[in-house]
């Protein structure tokens, strides 16, 4: 017979490893539901089907394109080979600007509109979101 | 001038370190007396590396644009504060203060440990100062603050406006402070693991050094939280950024290292877990520095994409790691005399228990925060992560951790039991009822966030107790748990009683709502020392005919050409009421968000209530000497 310390330890080490087991697959799964895709124009417009995900769209504000009313705000993402109407209501970031970068987050009705639930933030002028850098190296 | 001496008396504290590591394996081979020599050297140390700090003030406040940092994050306009804080607020200035944090750490090590082995004393510092040379190297090689340009430019680029401010100015050094005071646990628990000194009394000398790093990280953490509150304008305490978990990742391993190094001097127990924890804590205060760094997570921290610099970190914390398990691994032997009966109503138990919980909510954090790292390496895949996955998996099981909280303490050391405890379950029953009177008046999901408010009351009424009860003992500890047990309710109620309202306005326009109405009233224009103020005057109006004022600001800044939005906060016991306004380029709205946030206050106080329980400990220590 193994004594009491072996057989303690025993069940110590199998705990452990079935509270990791478990721990892990539940943030795995989790996070699976939780994360946000970010796409571009163009990605957008070559989707098979339309996903009913939360997504980021990422890309230039277009010129003379943002308009506003007391409800909403809407304007015009683009990465210079596709573009898609977003309309917004929710505070808008300090350095949203037309032909600055912009990374919009919500929901698609369409392949050309977006309702967006949060507009993202960057707190530098010269700044560009890396996706949105990629996306307009691709072109 | 200052900038050339700055940079020599870097290059000498490079010298002096080679020097020091020298003195130091010479005295250790022959421990008799501690070498006066490694005292002077690092005193030496400590003060070139001040001066070369010094030398980087001086070039910023007298804006000397042939340095490259001050061209690059100062301004002649700016004003005199914020030219000073400048120096710290970018890459080179920062990486700089870390430095002078480490030797000044070493030095007050030294100062401290004077009732300390001899060889104990030596190997702690030879390992701070195998840290203290990595830093060297890395601030002198990739990102060295003495740059020199010519020709010299006339002005500057300033400095990111939204860093302009007093709270984000005195951030990074108490976050720094956390941050490289877990350098000290660090080399100290791989000193006493090599010299096999893992004992009671070193517990209680290293606990000093655990709670000094904890407390002045907690501080960092709430200022950077205030700071994002009022200045982001995104009307909260805590987003889940990348940015704050990578400063909350240290934080909850140094928390679960407090209870740990309890339970290691009350009873030699968690031996080998005190030393994981000591290794993780600066592992990932080491890492919260090259993610922000190296410009892979992006935000307002990262100042420059160099891949080099990334590089060197990654490089140079590996090598940490590396020597740190491998320490762990050939000296590590368990101390045969521990008594290893633990029984399980102990406080043992409840403090391991929830030291489990504390693991798993570091790496819920710590998978949330780098999984879209790893995802766009393998598969150049772009996702981000946001709150409710850190809220779904997080919140739940701070239900058993709040009941751990609050019942831990009650027990007593080795073996306990609850007989006499009526007054435990009463509780539980009141706390119930009351949180299910507040709850069904909401439409809020209903389970999950009564049987979290309750437990949370739970633990509130049971420390409440605790502190009119002539029976506790432990001032320090009853504080900090019932500062916990206010931060959790005051979150909680924050975010079911809070009012929100996001609308677009021209002046002279009013929206209304069922419960008031804002108008917008006017707006006022005024120059400044460095930027262009626009105020709003919005003034809102209740059903029940009273009336707030509220002025929000915008910052138009002149170098670089950026506004910011300063939001109007009038704060109040119960509530906050919150206001911010943004252009709506080329139209005649303003984008303006009101809200109103209930317990604003009670989490920035529950926060300092739990940094007090800290420094009563320590300061108990001290009275009781």
């Amino acid at each position: 017979m193994y004594g009491r310390k072996v057989k303690l330890r025993f069940f110590f080490v199998i705990s452990i490893l079935i509270v990791l087991i478990l721990s892990v697959s539940l943030i795995l799964k989790s996070l699976e539901e939780n994360v946000v895709y970010f796409q571009s124009p163009s990605e957008i417009k070559n989707f098979a089907e339309l996903k009913k995900k939360k997504i980021r769209i990422g890309g230039m504000v277009k010129k003379n394109s943002i308009s506003a009313d007391s409800n909403e705000i809407s304007f015009i993402i683009t990465d210079f080979k596709n573009e898609i109407n977003v309309s917004y209501n929710g505070v808008l970031p300090n350095l949203f600007e037309e032909g600055k970068g912009v990374v919009a987050e919500g929901f698609l009705k369409d392949r050309n509109y977006f309702l967006a639930s949060k507009i993202l933030a960057k707190h530098d002028e010269n700044y560009m979101p890396p996706e949105v850098k990629a996306a307009l190296e691709e072109k | 001038m200052a900038s050339l001496i700055g940079f020599y008396s870097l290059v000498l504290g490079v010298i002096i370190s080679f020097i020091i590591t020298f003195f130091s394996v010479k005295n250790f081979k022959e421990p008799i007396v501690f070498d006066k020599k490694i005292i002077h050297f690092s005193f030496l140390q400590f003060f070139l590396v001040l001066i070369s700090f010094l030398g980087l003030i001086v070039s910023f406040v007298n804006s000397d644009f042939s340095n490259e940092t001050v061209f690059n994050n100062s301004h002649t306009t700016k004003p005199l504060f914020y030219k000073i804080t400048g120096t710290w607020g970018n890459h080179e200035g920062s990486l700089l203060l870390w430095l002078l944090v480490l030797t000044l750490f070493a030095v007050l090590f030294i100062i401290k440990s004077n009732k300390q082995p001899t060889r104990y004393r030596i190997l702690t510092l030879l390992f701070q100062q195998l840290i203290i040379l990595g830093f060297f190297i890395f601030v002198l090689k990739t990102s060295s603050p003495f740059n020199y340009i010519y020709p010299v430019p006339n002005e500057g680029l300033g400095l990111n406006p939204i860093l302009q401010d007093p709270a984000l100015a005195i951030h990074p050094p108490i976050l720094y402070l956390g941050y490289v005071g877990s350098s000290i646990i660090f080399s100290s628990t791989l000193a006493a693991v090599v010299l096999n000194y893992i004992s009671k009394e070193w517990a209680s000398h290293i606990k000093d050094w655990v709670i000094i790093s904890w407390i002045f990280l907690t501080l960092g953490i709430l200022l950077g939280s205030i700071w994002a509150y009022y200045e982001l304008g995104w009307g909260g305490f805590w987003f889940w950024d990348p940015v704050e978990n990578v400063s909350l990742m240290p934080w909850l391993a140094l928390t679960t290292l407090i209870h740990c190094i309890l339970v290691l001097e009350k009873r030699l127990l968690l031996t080998s877990w005190v030393v994981i924890l000591s290794i993780s804590t600066f592992t990932l205060s080491m890492c919260g520095t090259f993610l922000v760094r190296s410009g892979i997570l992006n935000s307002v921290h990262t100042f420059a994409n160099d891949p080099e610099r990334g590089l060197f970190i990654l490089i140079f914390l590996f090598s940490l790691i590396f020597m740190s398990l491998f320490v762990f691994f050939f000296f590590y032997r368990e101390n045969d005399k521990t008594d290893y009966s633990i029984f399980f109503l102990s406080k043992e138990t409840s403090i391991i228990v929830n030291n489990w919980f504390m693991m798993y909510f570091l790496s819920v954090v710590l998978i949330g925060t780098t999984y879209p790292i790893f995802l766009e390496v393998i598969s150049s895949e772009k996702i981000s992560v946001g709150p409710p996955f850190y809220n779904k998996l997080i919140a739940p099981f701070l239900i058993p951790f709040l009941f751990f909280m609050a019942i831990g303490p009650k027990l007593k050391w080795v073996k306990s039991d609850l007989s006499d405890k009526i007054y435990l379950i009463l509780f539980l029953i009141i706390s119930l009822f009351l949180s299910i009177f507040i709850v069904q008046n909401f439409k809020i999901e209903f389970l999950l966030n009564t049987i979290l408010i309750t437990f949370a009351f739970y633990l509130f009424f049971i420390t409440v107790r605790d502190f009119v009860s002539k029976k506790y003992k432990n001032l320090s500890q009853n504080l900090a748990h019932f500062g916990f047990s206010l931060f959790i309710l005051s979150i909680l109620f924050n975010n079911i009683f809070a009012t929100e309202v996001i609308t677009n306005l021209k002046v002279g326009d009013t929206f209304k709502t069922e419960k008031f109405n804002i108008n917008f009233e006017s707006l006022s224009q005024k120059n400044k020392q460095n930027y262009k103020s626009i105020v709003g005057k919005l003034i809102i109006e209740n059903s029940k005919g009273s009336i707030e004022v509220m002025e929000p600001e915008l910052r138009i800044y002149n170098q670089p050409n950026i506004s910011t939005s300063e939001a109007d906060i009038k704060t109040g016991f119960l509530n906050d009421k919150f206001m911010t306004i943004n252009i709506v380029q080329n139209q005649e709205y303003f984008n303006v968000r009101y809200q109103i946030k209930p317990f604003m206050i009670w989490i920035w106080f529950s926060i300092l209530l739990i940094t007090s329980g800290g420094l009563i400990s320590m300061l108990k220590k001290k009275y009781e000497n």
